[in-house]
């Protein structure tokens, strides 16, 4: 089964387009690894399929189904520093947001919620922190953190990015042995990873990006030499330069036809 | 003309000058709003120092403001510096805190038996006509000492301004140019509160930099056009609350300043909102007309052309959209109209084939460079073949070796003949 | 009731309504945007005033709110599509709709109950007598009224948006992710600080409001660990500013409102010195320790 079908995408980010006729199909139950080098529209990517920036065309279907038909079987976990970790709240303020649903945002959570809140903290091996300020977290303790609000969300795909960015080795361990359990639920994780020298190799399929997608496949098929060398081997001249000319002179990067 | 009208009009150009040269710089910076607070600050440094003395002249006045304008400027670097306080927060409360103490001192004033004190709500709104030609000496001297420093270190400071990080690692004394920027920017917001007041002196510091950054990015460029704006609205303002002596002169200045620099972000060449949008339009304009000839080519063969109405039903193009783009084509020469027909005429073939070209060439491109499906090619070229230009052109012709057929095995018009010319 | 209980009570409403606000203000680094609004709704006030010739029309409060939120909408429109650096389109735009409303206030000063000592510091001086009137009954001072009323919305807005506004303050990326509209989270916000700004205005001004949003919030943000403990230290330090700042005023001879903003600026110097005398001694153990 299909968990993630994205068809023809392109879309820009401040009106330069950065994903160009992207289109590729994730199954269930896999560890995705989306790999590119920097600025080649990852974050991008996540940010697209979540519905958090417009596109230009083409369209996301996840479980063969628009966004906003399963949005509570998707859970989203941004970079780390894309928040303010000085912000007054625990850690398990931060994890309770997890049970936080659109259309359900007045009352008091229920006890059931609380618990699974709790055992998300627990599985990430949080719990002891639950109470500490999330600012006197360690960077790898503020992943878990985040991990756990995700956990929280008992979705069925988990989009992150950049889950290992600035965090130690010892919270790097725990999270890919947690996201290989995720994976072995039935889960499907994808994650955003510009590392190429580390933990490549737990990945079951992988996404190569450089603006274009270069491939996409099973790990070993996919990960070849030829295709590492299109995906980090430097942009297409003609590609960077039509991409300049439609932000510098406000070219729509899709037609749409003038009616009356 | 009055002879107190023309000192008071030097007075605010003189000001409006100095205040332009510093804003310029906090703007680069991103610190214009600090200029707010230290203008609010400068309240309680001024009620203090007339405290003190009970005396109202500038000499006075003048220092107790500069003071006051450097410890706030320090505060707010404390509070960010040693808490978790971010600077707007840092910036709001130094503004709001010290304004209060100074509004504080001030009814105190006013409360008790220290005379007229109606000089000291010029500091609030600005009341240039106050201005003394004595006071005159005192901007001339901060903005030569202004203009000076900043001609002195001019090198220095632009490096600063533009990119601290590469002025830090090439060992640039960073603490020294930030204290002198501070001292200039004090002196050049104490200076002006006469004019402007402390409420609206922000707009000294900041618009006429923020109008100078949207016409150039240069730095002198920025300089010139930042003074110009600023003396000019000084003037402006200052006459027109002369004709109406009721008005403090702030405001006045203030709304000429805006009127100046929202002016500028609508009707600005190139980046001003109304041109952007009539570019826009001239975009859209072209892509119809575009693919009005792209249409008419492959319908090419009838000599008398097709039906207009034909024409509008096979791609659902709206009646006055057509209509539009038959005009401006027709009078470019491209196509030609005959009894409710159109047609192409030779140039018409000629614009026909390169957009079909340009067409089948990204989509090549696209197949060939991006891996990207022969049958997911098609709508992102319906949008390219309209930017790329002929430089372009050619570097797409000598990527792909000058191809002769597209994805969809149909020819590519005209790269034979190009091929042939090229070699 | 004395006239001195009235000004207090005014005092700890409007301090209490703004701190409520400007926790989120401070959260979500938008306290400059606080600022601009507070200068900005000043034309709207002006017009309300010319309008209706009363100084409590709930319609025309509402009306002179609405520049508010046109202010914000301005802001974004500024940076966005013209691309002015954010901090400067916060500055031009604030200026420019203050320095129009100075204008107003001056050209019909004849005909408008406001005067510009008003605009920058308020008269909660005068709050006791200025009553309302239901037939030939008094009912108490208006501004009581008023801020009785603005307490209630923003208690509902807080409320009810508790979640929301910790969603999209903390992590815009995530709160849309799950489908929050994070655009119209902000403009509930600014709208609820707009009107309270309006509302707020006859007894603090148009400046001296922005002490009352930031400070007691920002002296909070310092001491507490949970949003909830922020909203709640928030609500106690306005209050004692509140009374603090009228012993003040009273010692002092002084502007109430201002006297109120420099006590909530004492708090913060206390807490802001004590934390950092604080940081300063766990360092000197720390080393002695090592």
């Amino acid at each position: 089964m299909t968990a993630i079908e994205v068809h023809n995408l392109t879309a820009s980010y401040d009106r330069h387009p950065v994903l160009w006729d992207v289109d590729f199909e994730i199954p269930t139950g896999k560890l995705v690894g989306i790999i590119g080098p920097n600025g080649s529209g990852k974050t991008t990517l996540l940010k697209s399929i979540m519905g958090i920036l417009p596109i230009d065309s083409g369209f996301v279907k996840l479980f063969d189904k628009p966004l906003d038909d399963v949005r509570n079987r998707v859970s989203y976990v941004p970079q780390r520093q894309s928040v303010d970790w000085d912000f007054p709240a625990t850690a398990m303020d931060v994890v309770q947001m997890g049970r936080y649903k659109k259309g359900k945002l007045f009352g008091r959570l229920s006890k059931l919620d609380r618990d699974i809140a709790r055992d998300a903290l627990k599985r990430v091996g949080m719990l002891e922190y639950k109470n500490r300020q999330i600012s006197e977290l360690s960077g790898g303790q503020q992943q878990r953190v985040f991990i756990a609000r995700s956990l929280a969300q008992q979705a069925e795909i988990y989009l992150m990015d950049e889950p290992f960015v600035g965090i130690d080795a010892a919270s790097e361990a725990a999270i890919v042995a947690l996201l290989k359990e995720m994976r072995d639920e039935g889960k499907t994780v994808v994650l955003v990873h510009h590392d190429l020298h580390t933990a490549l190799e737990f990945f079951d399929w992988v996404v190569m990006l450089n603006t274009r997608l270069v491939a996409s496949g099973p790990l070993v098929e996919t990960l070849t030499e030829a295709n590492l060398r299109q995906t980090y081997g430097g942009k297409l001249n003609l590609l960077t330069q039509i991409a300049h000319l439609v932000k510098s002179q406000e070219f729509p990067v899709r037609e749409k036809e003038m009616r009356d | 003309m009055d002879s107190n009208l023309i000192w008071v009009l030097i007075g605010c150009a003189l000001i409006g000058a100095g205040a332009s040269i510093v804003g310029t710089f906090s703007y680069l910076r991103k610190e214009a709003l600090v200029g707010d607070a230290i203008a609010h600050a400068l309240l309680p440094g001024v009620a203090l120092a007339f405290l003190l003395t009970e005396e109202k002249k500038l000499y006075v006045l003048f220092p107790g403001a500069i003071i006051a304008g450097l410890v706030s400027m320090w505060s707010i670097q404390m509070i960010k510096k040693y808490s978790k306080i971010k600077s707007d927060t840092a910036i709001a409360l130094v503004l709001s805190v010290f304004f209060a103490a100074g509004v504080v001192l001030l009814t105190h004033i006013q409360q008790g038996d220290f005379g007229n004190q109606s000089g000291l709500d010029a500091f609030l709104f600005g009341k240039a006509a106050s201005m003394l030609p004595r006071d005159i000496y005192l901007f001339v001297s901060v903005d030569l000492i202004i203009v000076g420093l900043v001609a002195l270190f001019y090198p220095y400071l632009k490096l600063y301004a533009f990119d601290q990080e590469f002025a830090e690692s090439s060992g640039l004394p960073i603490r020294l140019l930030r204290f002198g920027l501070s001292v200039l920017t004090v002196l050049a917001i104490a200076s002006g509160i006469q004019a402007v007041g402390v409420v609206l002196m922000a707009a000294l510091i900041i618009t006429p930099a923020a109008t100078a950054r949207f016409l150039s990015a240069r730095m002198h460029h920025m300089l010139a056009i930042a003074v110009v704006i600023g003396v000019l609205s000084a003037i402006i303002g200052v006459y027109i609350s002369y004709l109406t002596p009721s008005m403090p002169t702030g405001p006045w200045i203030v709304v000429v300043l805006s009127f100046f620099a929202l002016s500028t972000f609508a009707f600005a060449p190139k980046k001003g909102i109304v041109h952007r949008h009539f570019r826009r339009i001239a975009h859209q304009r072209k892509i119809m007309d575009e693919n009005v000839v792209k249409h008419l080519y492959h319908m090419s063969g009838s000599e008398k052309g097709i039906g207009l109405g034909v024409l509008s039903a096979e791609r659902q193009w709206g009646g006055k959209q057509l209509e539009g783009a038959i005009k401006r084509l027709v009078s470019g020469g491209l196509i030609f109209t005959n009894q409710g027909h159109v047609g192409l005429t030779d140039d018409g073939q000629r614009e026909g084939a390169r957009i079909v070209r340009l067409h089948r060439l990204w989509e090549l491109y696209l197949s060939e460079r991006m891996n990207i499906a022969e049958d997911h090619v098609h709508q992102d070229a319906e949008a390219i073949e309209h930017i790329i230009t002929p430089e372009l052109e050619q570097a797409l012709l000598k990527e792909l070796d000058y191809p002769e057929m597209d994805p969809h095995s149909s020819e590519i018009p005209g790269v034979k003949e190009m091929k042939s010319y090229e070699s | 009731m004395s006239p001195d209980f009235w000004i207090v009570i005014t005092g700890i409403l409007v301090a209490v309504n703004c701190g409520l606000l400007g926790v989120f203000l401070v959260l979500r680094k938008s306290a400059m945007v606080g600022d601009a609004i507070s200068h900005a709704v000043l034309p709207g006030i002006v017009i309300a005033y010319l309008l209706t010739d009363s100084r409590s029309s709930i319609w025309m409060m509402l009306g002179a709110a609405v520049f508010g939120i046109i202010t914000t909408f301005f802001i974004e429109f500024l940076h966005r599509k013209a691309r002015v650096q954010s901090d400067a389109s916060i500055g031009v735009t604030f200026t420019w709709l203050f320095a129009i409303g100075v204008i107003l206030v001056s050209l019909f000063s004849g005909n408008v109950d406001i005067d510009q000592e008003c605009v920058l510091y308020g008269d909660i001086a005068y709050v006791p007598f200025d009553l309302f009137f239901l037939g030939e009954n008094s009912l108490g001072p208006a501004p009581v009224w008023m801020g009785s009323i603005n307490m209630l919305v923003i208690a509902l807005v807080v409320a009810l948006g508790y979640r929301g506004l910790f969603l999209t303050s903390f992590d815009t990326g995530y709160a849309s992710s799950i489908g929050l509209n994070t655009g119209a989270w902000n403009y509930l916000l600014m709208g609820a600080v707009s009107l309270t700004v309006v509302l707020s205005f006859n007894s603090v001004g148009a400046i001296l409001v922005v002490a009352f949003l930031v400070v007691p919030p920002a002296t909070a943000y310092l001491i507490s660990k949970r949003l909830e403990t922020m909203i709640a230290s928030t609500v106690v330090l306005g209050t004692l500013s509140a009374v603090g700042g009228y012993l003040l005023a009273d010692l002092w001879s002084a502007s109430i409102s201002a006297s109120m903003a420099v006590f909530s600026g004492i708090f913060f110097a206390l807490v802001f010195g004590y934390s950092l005398v604080g940081k300063k001694l766990r360092k000197r153990v720390h080393l002695s320790e090592s």
